[in-house]
């Protein structure tokens, strides 16, 4: 038996290690390489469990990975740093309200997508003029080089990875166990967010908090210093339904909610509207000005070449990334971007790019797994339906 | 007989002329839980460590090789239905295939269960 681990990467030098590193090593994780991280991709429970406690309880994941940095003005306002910013991605940022956070992309003069990435504007007297970003691990270091080079003189960058800790809480009852640190989280809409004092038996800490995640379920994304994030964690694990999930059962819960990941279904070869992202680019940045790719985005939404979409596999075998899809007349129509096992589902899911017109849902297409066609349906995402908190 | 297991963590049980094939519990646990398994066809022939079927978890695909050559005389279809009894009874009820025994020498070259345990504990 030969495993193809898709999680690990070739040529290990030096693997950086977040603050919770101890605490997985000490709860027996299964530690992989990934994006220059020695990283828990499962835990005692196993990537299946795992991933059916988030949806049904809390999950709480470690991101500290990824990246973390504010975009501030000189000259002390929003405005000034907001346009800086929106010259580089599709998102309108502009019109961001303090303790709003939208989803957008970094592209690239082609239109091709260098990352993507979470924005915020800093909720707090004295800092709304503060954007606050995440950014993927793998992507990070060339990001911040990229934000470095195209934000013009006035605007800075400041990168928080060596202080700041990241970590996401998810699941149906995430809200309420981090709301036992402070109320006020509870009132938190899906994407907003606030700075928390949480009130840990050991002493209050301070958190930048935010109603997100990238698992379709409700839950908190939590941004603490170092040392603070290891005892927030060590309190959350005493609760009964909170499990530290892996990198594992992580893909597979954004993969149901059809939520992209990078270097898989999006990269610099793919638009953010090929991929199906064109509800993150609001109407009027829709023109082909204004940006850095703007012009991809309006040639995108013109001349309609292939979208991102969901595949239902009729059997039970998983259809992997890279699998070749094709049209009931053998013509190769797409590549699975990716795919596997859907616990949730309890069968197999995948995302892939499809050329237009075969796009649309119900359309019946083949995926040729190991040499043999398996039918499959082109269907409208997410495959498990979001749980996102957007009011009462 | 007793069972003999190959580097690659199949298991292979050799009862009178029909060998039964399966991965090891060390495999299944390294794997987590399987949700797929690919059988081959009745009548298939494969040679000693050709690819013969694969097992998925939820995170990857892993190639399962022929512990022994020989023709596939009957796979085990609970697994189409039921993968996961590879993790509850890897050398038991969750065996793959059985196969017909072409060169008895084939058995050889695997290793008896202390060897492979052995062999298991310095990976």
């Amino acid at each position: 038996m030969a495993a193809q681990d898709t999680t690990k990467e070739v040529g290990q030098t030096e693997l950086k290690r977040t603050a919770l590193h101890g605490l997985h090593t000490a709860l027996g994780a299964k530690m992989v390489p990934f994006a220059g991280y020695d990283m828990p991709v499962q835990y005692s429970l196993g990537v299946l469990k795992e991933h059916l406690h988030t949806r049904e309880k809390a999950g709480l994941f470690d991101v500290g990975h990824m990246g973390q940095c504010f975009i501030t003005a000189e000259d002390g306002t929003f405005a000034t740093a907001a346009a800086a910013l929106e010259a580089l991605v599709p998102a309108s940022i502009s019109d961001m309200e303090p303790g709003q956070q939208r989803y957008t992309q970094l592209l690239n003069d082609e239109g091709g997508i260098l990352d993507d990435l979470m924005v915020s504007r800093i909720n707090m007297t004295g800092h709304d003029h503060m954007i606050y970003l995440v950014v993927n691990a793998g992507c990070k270091n060339a990001d911040f080089a990229h934000l470095d080079a195209n934000l013009p003189d006035g605007v800075n960058l400041s990168v928080k990875d060596d202080t700041l800790s990241l970590v996401a809480l998810q699941g149906p009852k995430a809200v309420d166990i981090i709301a036992t640190l402070n109320s006020d989280i509870a009132k938190l809409v899906f994407m907003t967010h606030g700075e928390f004092e949480l009130s840990l038996p050991d002493g209050a800490i301070y958190a930048h908090i935010s109603r997100s995640g990238y698992t379709g379920e409700d839950g908190v994304e939590i941004s603490a210093k170092h040392d603070d994030m290891v005892r927030l964690v060590g309190h959350l694990l005493q609760h009964d339904d909170v499990e530290m999930i892996g990198l594992g059962a992580r893909d597979s819960l954004r993969l149901e909610a059809g939520l992209c990941l990078y270097g898989n279904d999006i990269d610099t070869t793919t638009s953010p509207i090929e991929a199906s992202l064109i509800w993150s680019v609001q109407k009027h940045r829709r023109s082909g000005e204004g940006y850095l790719g703007a012009a991809r985005v309006a040639q995108d939404l013109k001349v309609k070449t292939r979208r991102l979409v969901g595949l239902k596999p009729e059997g039970r075998a998983p259809a992997r990334a890279h699998t070749e899809i094709q049209d009931a007349e053998g013509n190769r129509i797409g590549e699975i971007t990716s795919g596997g096992f859907g616990p949730s589902v309890g069968g197999p899911v995948a995302m892939g790019y499809v050329d237009v017109p075969h796009n649309k849902a119900g359309t019946s297409v083949n995926l040729i797994i190991r040499g043999k066609a398996q039918p499959a349906t082109v269907v409208k995402l997410p495959f498990v339906p979001n749980r996102y908190f957007r009011g009462e | 007989m007793t069972l003999k297991f190959t580097k690659d963590h199949e298991w292979v049980r050799v009862e009178g002329d029909t060998a039964t094939m399966g991965i090891s519990a060390y495999a299944a646990k390294q794997l987590g839980d399987v949700v797929f398994v690919e059988l081959p066809e009745v009548g298939a022939e494969f040679g000693q460590g050709d690819e013969l079927a694969v097992v998925e978890s939820v995170k990857a695909a892993s190639e399962v090789y022929a512990p022994i050559g020989g023709e596939v005389t009957e796979v085990n279809e609970a697994l189409e239905g039921a993968p996961e009894t590879v993790n509850a009874s890897p050398d038991g009820d969750g065996w793959f295939a059985k196969l017909t025994v072409t060169n008895a020498s084939d058995l050889d070259a695997l290793m008896d269960e202390a060897a492979y345990k052995e062999y298991c504990e310095a990976l």
